[in-house]
């Protein structure tokens, strides 16, 4: 069903510049919804780049930007949240001294009158947890400092669920993580895209890609070297993917990988 | 194969961890569980205001042993208060920008600059006070302007902007009062406020309406956080607080109120009348700074400067308005001081002045390095500082001894904010 509708998220085209470097070249991407995209390249790949292009950081050069099927323009990062698109960043923005419930408020608190809607704002975000089944922190009025790298992972998450994100993009999740910490993650993962969002995965980790992805996507020195479904190809594919720009059949032809 | 036989035993690990924990998010806590929470607060770094309380009883008995004529004397506990008056403001200003991880060395000499545009608007301009105190206040947003906008838009550490403005502005001072001059602040008004009490009944009125507005506030929360199955204090711990501040207020309006003067055919009593701004001031602060979007984006400001620009709060503007704040305050408190000394010189704001201010958010809970600190440090910070002040000058100590024990007593303060910060952090609160 979800694949006959317009993805979320479509790029065409799209091309970045930093000054001569050209990072990105006429790439494509599409996200769906209820789909978990995982997008991998090596160190320099233009990960980084397509990503902050997406949220509206760095804007893009050139190229079409569709979401829901209309063409938008993402010049700033309002712009992006305003479409529904939310980025979880690897090293999680949460203040240390703010509670579960102010963090994941943070910039769009509730009032009433000029005062903060503290009750209103609790009952949404521990509704928020329990949706998502999250039942490891012990309460939401803790404070983030004294929670683990897993649990403020889910946090950094369960704010992007909250804001009724359509499109939620995670950069590497699971990078810091535990292995126990890392389960948590990839169920909620898993558990988000279920629920209905279009997920943008980046991790450098084969066994996570492969774990929850519905699709892969690799990029090569700023191409798109193959986007294809998880049960298409092996970890080891993808890795020569990520490496090298292509494997057998898949990926850039030779005098492309330049 | 494999990977599906993996997978499915993972999941059921997840299964084991998910029931761990948030089915059990406490929401009511009992009397035991916020003490023992209380207790390992404190263990773990996060000690409120519990120096402040304790440094405030350890000097209150030294004082006390060494000078038991004079030290509990109503007239010198009237006085105490007094004293604290102006250091309190301009701490309560300073909170603000130590709660962004800034400093504001200037504060102190800029409170002398608006009771010197005060001073003078009065004395020789003829203006009435209103217009002077407005003055006086309308040079403090400028000044904390001026700050503000080197420090969040030119972005020069504040360390450097307000160790320029020290030296300027006092600058400023001299020139507006001359080398070795004083002006006489005689204006009804502005002497009041440091110098005169109100009537008693007033007094009573203002700490019952404090103590109830407190209660209310309190009880309605509690009431509210039950109904609504949130998170809160137990009823034990909200009564507690309740009577802590109800014995304190209405306490120190009883020692007020008491004659104080030194020969019987005098009648000297009531509370001054700066008392009732201070705490005016201390609830207004309290309230920005819990209860509204501003201040929750200075807390998360001095938390995570990046995360909250992430969030989209306008970073440059909450770290220029605290400077306009604090310098607003130092007015408050530059004209509170000149209305004490009854004069304006050079050197009011100079000397001690900053120190004091900083000691005492710090005694208070406030701590250097951003984020975390709360109106009322200012005050429990203020009386410490005001206590040592007090009493060092009722022991007849010299100069040098009250210079260096005043640094002493702010690097004692700087050193167990850092401690409990790195035990913070190393317990992960």
């Amino acid at each position: 069903m979800a694949e006959n509708a317009h993805p979320v998220l479509r790029l065409t085209g799209v091309n970045k510049s930093f000054g001569a470097v050209h990072v990105l070249h006429d790439v494509d991407f599409a996200v769906h919804a209820g789909k978990v995209t995982a997008l991998v390249g090596d160190n320099g790949a233009g990960k980084s780049t397509l990503i902050k292009g997406i949220a509206g950081i760095h804007p893009f050069d050139s190229g079409r930007i569709e979401f829901e099927g209309r063409e938008v323009v993402v010049g700033g990062p309002r712009d992006a949240a305003a479409l529904g698109i939310e980025v979880v960043y690897q090293d999680l923005a949460l203040a240390d001294n703010l509670d579960i419930v102010q963090n994941m408020f943070l910039g769009r608190e509730r009032t009433r009158g000029v005062l903060l809607d503290e009750a209103s704002m609790e009952q949404s975000a521990r509704e928020t947890l329990t949706r998502l089944s999250v039942r490891t922190v012990k309460s939401v009025r803790q404070q983030v400092a004294s929670l683990s790298g897993g649990q403020r992972q889910t946090v950094a998450i369960a704010k992007a669920v909250l804001w009724e994100s359509k499109l939620v993009i995670l950069d590497e999740p699971t990078a810091a993580l535990g292995v126990a910490q890392t389960r948590q993650v990839l169920d909620l993962i898993r558990r988000l895209a279920d629920t209905g969002h279009a997920v943008v995965l980046i991790s450098h980790n084969m066994n996570d890609v492969f774990e929850v992805a519905d699709r892969i996507t690799a990029l090569y020195l700023g191409r798109v070297a193959a986007d294809v479904a998880r049960a298409d190809v092996t970890s080891t594919e993808v890795v020569e993917l990520i490496t090298a720009g292509r494997s057998g059949d898949l990926g850039l032809a030779t005098a492309e990988t330049l | 194969m494999s990977i599906r036989t993996n997978k499915e035993a993972a999941v059921k690990v997840a299964a084991n961890l998910a029931d761990s924990g948030f089915a059990a998010d406490r929401r009511e806590q009992t009397l035991g569980t916020a003490l023992t929470d209380y207790w390992t607060r404190v263990r773990s770094g996060d000690l409120g205001s519990l120096p402040a309380i304790l440094g405030l009883v350890a000097l209150v008995t030294l004082f006390t042993v060494l000078r038991p004529e004079t030290f509990l004397s109503k007239g010198n506990i009237a006085n105490l208060f007094v004293q604290a008056l102006p250091v309190t403001i301009l701490a309560l200003g300073l909170v603000f920008v130590l709660l962004l991880g800034e400093i504001d060395l200037s504060a102190g000499v800029a409170s002398g600059v608006c009771a010197a545009v005060m001073a003078k608007l009065i004395v020789e301009a003829g203006q009435p006070w209103f217009v002077a105190v407005a003055a006086a206040l309308v040079t403090g947003l400028v000044i904390g302007t001026a700050i503000g906008a080197l420090v969040s838009l030119v972005r020069i550490p504040s360390f450097v902007v307000t160790l320029a403005l020290f030296l300027g502005l006092q600058g400023i001072t001299l020139r507006l009062i001359g080398d070795g001059g004083t002006v006489p602040v005689r204006d009804d008004v502005v002497v009041a406020l440091a110098n005169r009490n109100m009537p008693i009944w007033l007094g009573w009125v203002l700490a019952l309406v404090c103590v109830a507005g407190f209660a209310a506030v309190e009880l309605l929360r509690h009431q509210r956080q039950r109904k609504r199955g949130l998170a809160g204090r137990p009823f034990g711990v909200t009564a507690a607080r309740i009577t802590v501040l109800a014995v304190a207020v209405l306490g120190g309006t009883y020692l007020l109120s008491l004659n104080r003067a030194a020969t019987p055919s005098f009648d000297l009593r009531g509370v001054p009348w700066g008392v009732p701004l201070v705490a005016l001031l201390v609830v207004v602060c309290t309230f920005v700074l819990g209860r509204t979007v501003y201040g929750r984006h200075v807390y998360a400001v001095g938390g995570n400067a990046e995360a909250a620009r992430r969030a989209g709060i306008n970073v440059t503007w909450i770290r220029m308005s605290v400077f306009m704040i604090g310098s607003f305050l130092a007015a408050l408190s530059g004209i509170v001081l000149a209305s004490r000394l009854n004069s304006v010189t050079p050197d009011l704001g100079a000397n001690t002045t900053l120190l004091y201010a900083v000691g005492a958010a710090v005694i208070g809970g406030t701590s250097l390095f951003g984020g975390k600190g709360r109106a009322h440090d200012a005050l429990l910070g203020g009386l410490v500082i005001a206590t040592i002040d007090n009493g060092l000058g009722l022991l007849g100590a010299k100069a040098y001894a009250n210079m260096l024990i005043t640094g002493l007593v702010l690097l004692f303060a700087a050193s167990i904010d850092a401690l409990a910060r790195r035990r913070r952090a190393a317990t992960g609160r």
